[in-house]
């Protein structure tokens, strides 16, 4: 494997460990504020389709953003009005919001588009185009740092730069901001943010607005930057290898970034290595695919330490002695 | 000496805080009834009450915690609304619940900032209230470790981070709820010279709490309530613990149960030495030692939360302990896999619990699976090997609830669905048709209604008088001289002395309820007060 492989295959990983990265800050806010969100599949997917779309017909990829945002709000706010105010299940709200989306966009998308449950192919403006950072052409002859900042660190989309900056923001406002140190504190012990006298239920519905801003932007990636348009099913999953994520990384932003760099990796390894020749043996491309999955699954088993989730959350607040 | 003329000087002020015509309803629950109440700026006032009288709902409410459903709130002679926590710390009200309000991964520094960050950042907060917590520090013996997470420190240092909270806020009137209850007699020494440090800086200060020694200790005045009303304020000096322990208790007409002379066999149930730590490391049992003959009643007097729940506990079976029970002679374990509910009832051991919703019942279960829990294992209930004889445990409950006047005599309704006093009768049944040697009944009565508790109470002596020996457990005076043949008081974890129910009266149980044991000079009192007043002498002198 030479430099060149190594650097595209690392270029891959940060491409596909952005929407995941997005996805498991998202879902970070929310359960930092005690409400657990298994519903970051669907938003992202009402994201991706209402990105495409909106990007499809009005030839904007801003646009296209603002409604993916904005769509993957509209599902933040129903699990907020079911599991803050009406204090519902949130797991089952959450299942609710996946379902909904599942479904809803292929439905839309059919009658909208008629093409089989399909955006058109986003073109030009429509679409996210790479960046190319400031001398990434003439640094790019020089040794081992030029081509890693020309092909690794520069000529990715926006959205790219933006789900990385968020990673040192979100460490900055949970333990650095007085909104990080109530959100702390309301997923943990929310009688004593209320005794404190601040609003329990504007915290949590403030944090799972943030969620809903997080998984649009993951979303609007997935389908205007990553590829181009919408397909069914597109998320593939990705909202909940992101709760993975954010369990291997005990809800922490900076062991976020590491956990989804290494699904990242292992989907970008999977992609470029089809068939795996190991001695004699073949280990054929379903494997590979499979192994983001296989891994989830060992460290939602509890293979990685302990995890202690925030202590308050999936349980609504109600006041009580 | 200049704090005494402010206290003098503050008596004719406005009061710091005055209720009036206060009434909070849960459901059905009449929690405080047209409560009214004047405490003096510069005062320690004492609100006594036992469990569940209302005392923690009052206070909750002046909190901003709950909504009165009506009354007036005045705060220094202003009427003052307090719609929620946020008002209450506005008007310079600051409350240590009895179970605090702290964020158990957080520093002290973090807690104590939480809701009054100066700005968005967190940065000049934290500096200003790590300046702030070491002069309160000195000022008042609040000594904690402002980085020290809330998970690591004690009971009692918790504790002072929630006054630092409270104080913080700029607090001028302290509300602290049952605040020695987990404490050990050291750290709460160590609270009463704090308070009198706040008292002396003119901070008023509400304790409640159900220990009149503590009343007497520290406080000026002190107020009685009982079942959601306020029965009296009396000025601390000229009362005494048996005076309030009476109004605590009620002065209501005996229950008087028709009963026969017992007539005791054999000892059934022995207890040597029996000692219990809680899961807090607060010893809730200090070598308690008794017995239980056949055919008589034990009644345990004592005021809620003095180790009479764990006793019940530690017999029933679903609490270690160590020490020595006997039961009709033979050794019971009481730790490791022998020791639970299942193997006592093997040893003749009835338990019909305090909280019959939480421990003696499943709400959501019908009558007919209440009536063989626990005892699901028996033979006669089974089919075959793998299915259980649902229609004959069906007849079998039904038989029994008409036997104990269960209504409605429905063994498919769910257990939620009756009354308390309906509920308990399943329990008592479900206990009593097995005909054990020794029954343990925590609470019989309690939230029970007038109609259910003559029958609950016969149903109990007509056991006894079949032979069977019976512990009762009660936090109710009346029911504990009508019913019992023997009487124990348990203060504190020990117990305080035994009398015959025909020999003693409800003011002597009272003050060996309060730990008192002579009525002619009560020693403990004077150690208490002596130690408080050697105490809060260099507490004083930075401010003389």
């Amino acid at each position: 494997m030479d430099f060149a492989t190594v650097l595209q295959v690392l270029d891959s990983t940060v491409r596909l460990a952005t929407p995941l990265l997005l996805a498991c800050l998202a879902g970070l806010f929310s359960e930092r504020s005690g409400i657990f969100d298994i519903g970051l599949e669907g938003k992202m997917l009402f994201a991706a389709f209402f990105s495409a779309a909106i990007a499809a017909v009005t030839g904007s990829v801003w646009l296209g953003l603002l409604a993916g945002i904005a769509s993957s709000m509209a599902l933040a706010g129903i699990h907020g009005l079911a599991s803050i105010t009406f204090r519902g299940n949130q797991l089952i709200s959450g299942v609710a919001i996946n379902f909904l989306a599942a479904g809803l966009t292929v439905v839309i998308a059919q009658d909208w588009f008629q093409q089989g449950g399909r955006t058109p192919s986003l073109l030009g403006g429509a679409r996210f185009g790479p960046l190319t950072l400031p001398f990434a052409e003439t640094l790019r002859d020089v040794p081992v740092f030029g081509p890693i900042y020309h092909d690794l660190i520069s000529g990715h989309t926006i959205l790219v730069y933006v789900a990385f900056a968020m990673v040192p923001l979100t460490w900055w406002v949970l333990y650095r901001s007085r909104f990080g140190l109530r959100l702390r504190a309301v997923g943990d012990a929310p009688e004593a943010v209320d005794t404190a006298g601040v609003s329990v239920i504007r915290m949590r519905f403030t944090a799972v607005a943030i969620c809903g801003v997080l998984c649009g932007v993951a979303g609007a990636y997935l389908a205007t930057a990553l590829q181009a348009g919408f397909v069914k099913d597109m998320t593939a999953g990705r909202g909940y290898i992101a709760l993975a994520a954010l369990i291997f990384s005990k809800w922490r932003p900076w062991y976020a970034l590491s956990a989804t760099l290494l699904f990242g990796l292992l989907q970008a390894v999977a992609l470029r290595y089809q068939n795996i020749e190991m001695g004699g043996f073949v280990l054929p491309v379903q494997v590979m695919d499979a192994l983001p999955y296989i891994l989830t699954v060992v460290i939602l088993a509890g293979f990685v330490g302990r995890a202690i989730p925030p202590r308050a959350g999936g349980s609504p607040y109600v006041k009580e002695q | 000496m200049p704090g005494a003329d402010t206290a003098e000087g503050r008596q004719t002020a406005a009061p710091a805080i005055e209720l009036r015509g206060i009434s909070k309803a849960f459901g059905p629950v009449q929690a405080n009834r047209d409560i009214s109440l004047k405490v003096m700026p510069g005062t320690i006032h004492g609100i006594v009450g036992e469990n569940g009288a209302g005392k923690s709902t009052l206070m909750s409410i002046l909190y901003g915690f709950y909504k009165a459903d009506a009354g007036e709130i005045f705060v220094g002679g202003q009427k003052t609304l307090i719609p929620d926590s946020q008002a209450a710390i506005k008007a310079g009200i600051g409350m240590v619940f009895q179970h605090f309000k702290l964020v158990q991964n957080f520093t002290v520094l973090e807690n104590v900032i939480l809701g009054v960050e100066e700005g968005a950042r967190l940065k000049a907060s934290l500096a200003k209230a790590r300046g702030s917590l070491k002069r309160l520090a000195e000022e008042y013996e609040l000594n904690v470790d402002p980085d020290a997470k809330i998970e690591d420190l004690s009971v009692g240092h918790q504790q002072r981070v929630e006054i630092l909270k409270a104080l913080y806020r700029q607090a001028d009137i302290l509300i602290l709820d049952e605040p020695t209850g987990v404490l050990t007699p050291a750290e709460a020494d160590h609270l009463f010279r704090i308070l009198d440090n706040l008292k002396a800086e003119g901070k008023t200060i509400v304790l409640i709490t159900h220990k009149l020694r503590e009343i007497m200790a520290v406080t000026d005045t002190v107020s009685v309530m009982r079942r959601g009303e306020m029965t009296a304020t009396l000025e601390t000096a000229t009362t005494s613990p048996e005076e309030l322990a009476e109004l605590m208790v009620g002065r209501k007409v005996l229950l008087r149960v028709d009963k026969k002379p017992a007539q005791p066999g054999q000892t059934v149930l022995e207890v040597e030495d029996l000692h219990v730590t809680d899961e807090d490391g607060v010893a809730r049992l200090k070598g308690v030692s008794f017995h239980v003959r056949a055919g008589e009643i034990l009644g345990i007097a004592g005021v809620a939360g003095n180790g009479q729940s764990h006793l019940l506990e530690v017999l029933g079976g679903v609490r270690e302990a160590t020490g020595r029970i006997r039961v009709n002679g033979q050794d019971i374990d009481l730790t490791g896999k022998h020791s639970d509910g299942r193997s006592r009832r093997a040893r003749g051991i009835a338990h019909v619990p305090e909280d019959r919703q939480r421990q003696g019942l499943v709400m959501a279960f019908k009558a007919w699976e209440n009536m063989i829990l626990g005892y699901h294992h028996d033979p006669a209930y089974q089919k075959n090997r793998f299915l259980m004889d649902n229609a004959a445990i069906r007849t079998e409950s039904a038989a029994s609830m008409q036997r104990f006047d269960v209504r409605p005599p429905n063994p498919n309704l769910a257990a939620r669905n009756f009354s308390g006093g309906n509920q308990q009768k399943i329990v008592l049944a479900r206990e009593i048709e097995r005909s054990p040697d020794l029954l343990l009944v925590g609470q019989p009565t309690r939230g029970v209604d007038i109609g259910a508790i003559e029958f609950i109470h016969q149903s109990i002596l007509d056991l006894r008088d079949a032979g069977k020996a019976i512990l009762l457990v009660s936090v109710e005076l009346e029911e504990i001289l009508s019913m019992s043949d023997r009487i124990a008081v348990i203060f504190d974890g020990l117990i305080m002395g035994e009398r015959l129910p025909d020999e003693t009266d409800e003011k002597e149980l009272g003050l060996l309820m309060a730990g008192i044991t002579d009525t002619e000079a009560p020693p403990d009192f004077e150690t208490i007060e002596a130690a408080l007043d050697a105490a809060a002498g260099p507490g004083d002198a930075p401010h003389g």
